[in-house]
């Protein structure tokens, strides 16, 4: 079972089937580590807000430190206006965060490297814009298809390809992340594979790869969720400061 | 890049691995929709909590602590300048007690010794004035004594001669003339014997 790469991905019912309806709603491994990751958000986060020290305690420091890291970032990106929706992008950040860090742990569950699961949050980000864009701007919003200074005779085209990227925004965001994990922790099984399979006599060389990709994973890790937050800043910017 | 990589890799892997597995399904999981309907009630709802608790709970609390922080460094800074100031102040006023006092104390000193000088000199010209005052005395006691000796002197000379001449003669002469003869020598040679 363990020779296959693909088999970390399987999700399998933890416990009783349940079912509303035709739906079945059942507790699987990817919902345990969902609750384990926004579990330790929490807890984290309620330390580190607990008691106010003139001199920050670590953890204390460690959630002031991401409060401010993921406030610079919204208001670098999308400015000022974009204040109200802090706490959904740092929910986020944080939720993509320690799902993507949860996975780099051995035997560990890696939420975000299923496509359903960025789905789910790219279309929810991407509907919610534009909802927001539309009830900022109101039909205004769409003029965002339109860029200014593009010569009449391109316009039409212009207009069908801003009107694609538009749409395919919530399929290239939910694609990255997901691609982004499924790959690493494919490439990192497989290395791991090889070690076995090369045994103690050429199984060095593809552990130190081994070691080295958890490294690029960790960084990857974070860089997702990073950019996964970043897009959502800009997206978010797009549809409340719509500069034409 | 990295796809291409990985189909190589992957196509290395089952190269090398000696297993079979073909008994799983194959390609990959998530694509299996078995379970989407569940991941999507978790997802929502896990996420969903995650969202209410961090904004309702902790992130306000957060928010207020750096706030609270933010503000009490800049109350704070402000309290130490302030006393900077004070201390500035205090220095100062400190400074101009010191030279106000330099400045007092000076002037006690040339005031003190000016008024002692004065005292002296006052002192001093009661007593000169003193002494001239007695020198002159003296002297005007010797005038008179100067002036006063001759006509002593000639009366003496006067009784002297007239006994001289009494013991000599035998018979009384007149005073009036032996006065006139002795008035004559002593305005004739008076400066020769008294120095006049």
């Amino acid at each position: 079972m363990a020779a296959n790469p693909m088999t970390q991905f399987e999700v399998y019912r933890i416990g009783p089937e349940i079912k509303i309806g035709a739906f079945d709603i059942s507790f699987t491994n990817a919902s345990l580590f969902m609750v384990i990751s926004s579990l330790a958000i929490l807890m984290i986060f309620n330390l580190g807000a607990k008691k106010n020290s003139m001199l920050p305690n670590k953890i204390q420091l460690l959630a002031e430190l991401s409060y401010t890291f993921v406030s610079k970032m919204i208001s670098d990106t999308a400015g000022s206006k974009a204040k109200p929706y802090f706490a959904f992008i740092f929910s986020l950040f944080m939720f993509v965060l320690f799902c993507n860090m949860f996975g780099m742990i051995p035997y560990t569950f890696t939420v975000t490297s299923h496509i359903i699961v960025t789905f789910v949050l790219a279309a929810f980000i991407f509907i919610g814009v534009t909802i927001i864009g539309f009830i900022k701007h109101g039909f205004g919003y769409l003029k965002l298809f339109v860029p200014s200074g593009v010569p009449v005779v391109l316009l039409p085209l212009i207009v069908v390809i801003e009107i694609i990227s538009y749409l395919s925004r919530p399929i290239s965001l939910s694609v990255r992340l997901f691609a982004n994990m499924m790959a690493g922790h494919t490439m990192m099984k497989v290395f791991g594979g090889f070690v076995i399979s090369l045994g103690i006599v050429g199984g060095w060389l593809p552990l130190t790869f081994s070691v080295a990709l958890t490294g690029l994973e960790i960084l990857v890790a974070f860089l997702q969720a990073y950019v996964f937050a970043i897009l959502t800043c800009i997206y978010l910017n797009d549809a409340l400061n719509l500069h034409h | 890049m990295i796809r291409k990589y990985f189909f190589q890799l992957i196509f290395l892997y089952l190269f090398f691995s000696k297993e079979v597995f073909a008994a799983e399904s194959g390609g990959m999981p998530q694509l299996d929709p078995e379970f989407w309907v569940s991941q999507i009630f978790w997802l929502t709802l896990v996420f969903g909590t995650l969202y209410i608790v961090l904004s309702k709970l902790i992130l306000p609390k957060i928010s207020a602590n750096l706030e609270l922080r933010k503000s009490q460094i800049q109350e704070n800074i402000e309290a130490a300048d302030k006393q900077r100031k004070d201390s500035e102040l205090k220095l100062k006023e400190y400074d101009d007690i010191v030279l106000k006092s330099k400045l007092e104390s000076k002037n006690l000193f040339n005031e003190t010794r000016e008024k002692t000088l004065k005292n002296i000199n006052i002192k001093r010209d009661t007593l000169e004035k003193q002494i001239d005052e007695e020198i002159k005395k003296a002297e005007t006691e010797i005038d008179q004594l100067r002036k006063s000796a001759p006509e002593k002197i000639n009366k003496i000379a006067i009784e002297t001669s007239s006994e001289i001449l009494k013991n000599l003669i035998g018979t009384e002469i007149n005073n009036s003339s032996i006065s006139a003869i002795v008035d004559d020598l002593y305005r004739k040679n008076g400066g020769k014997y008294y120095g006049n």
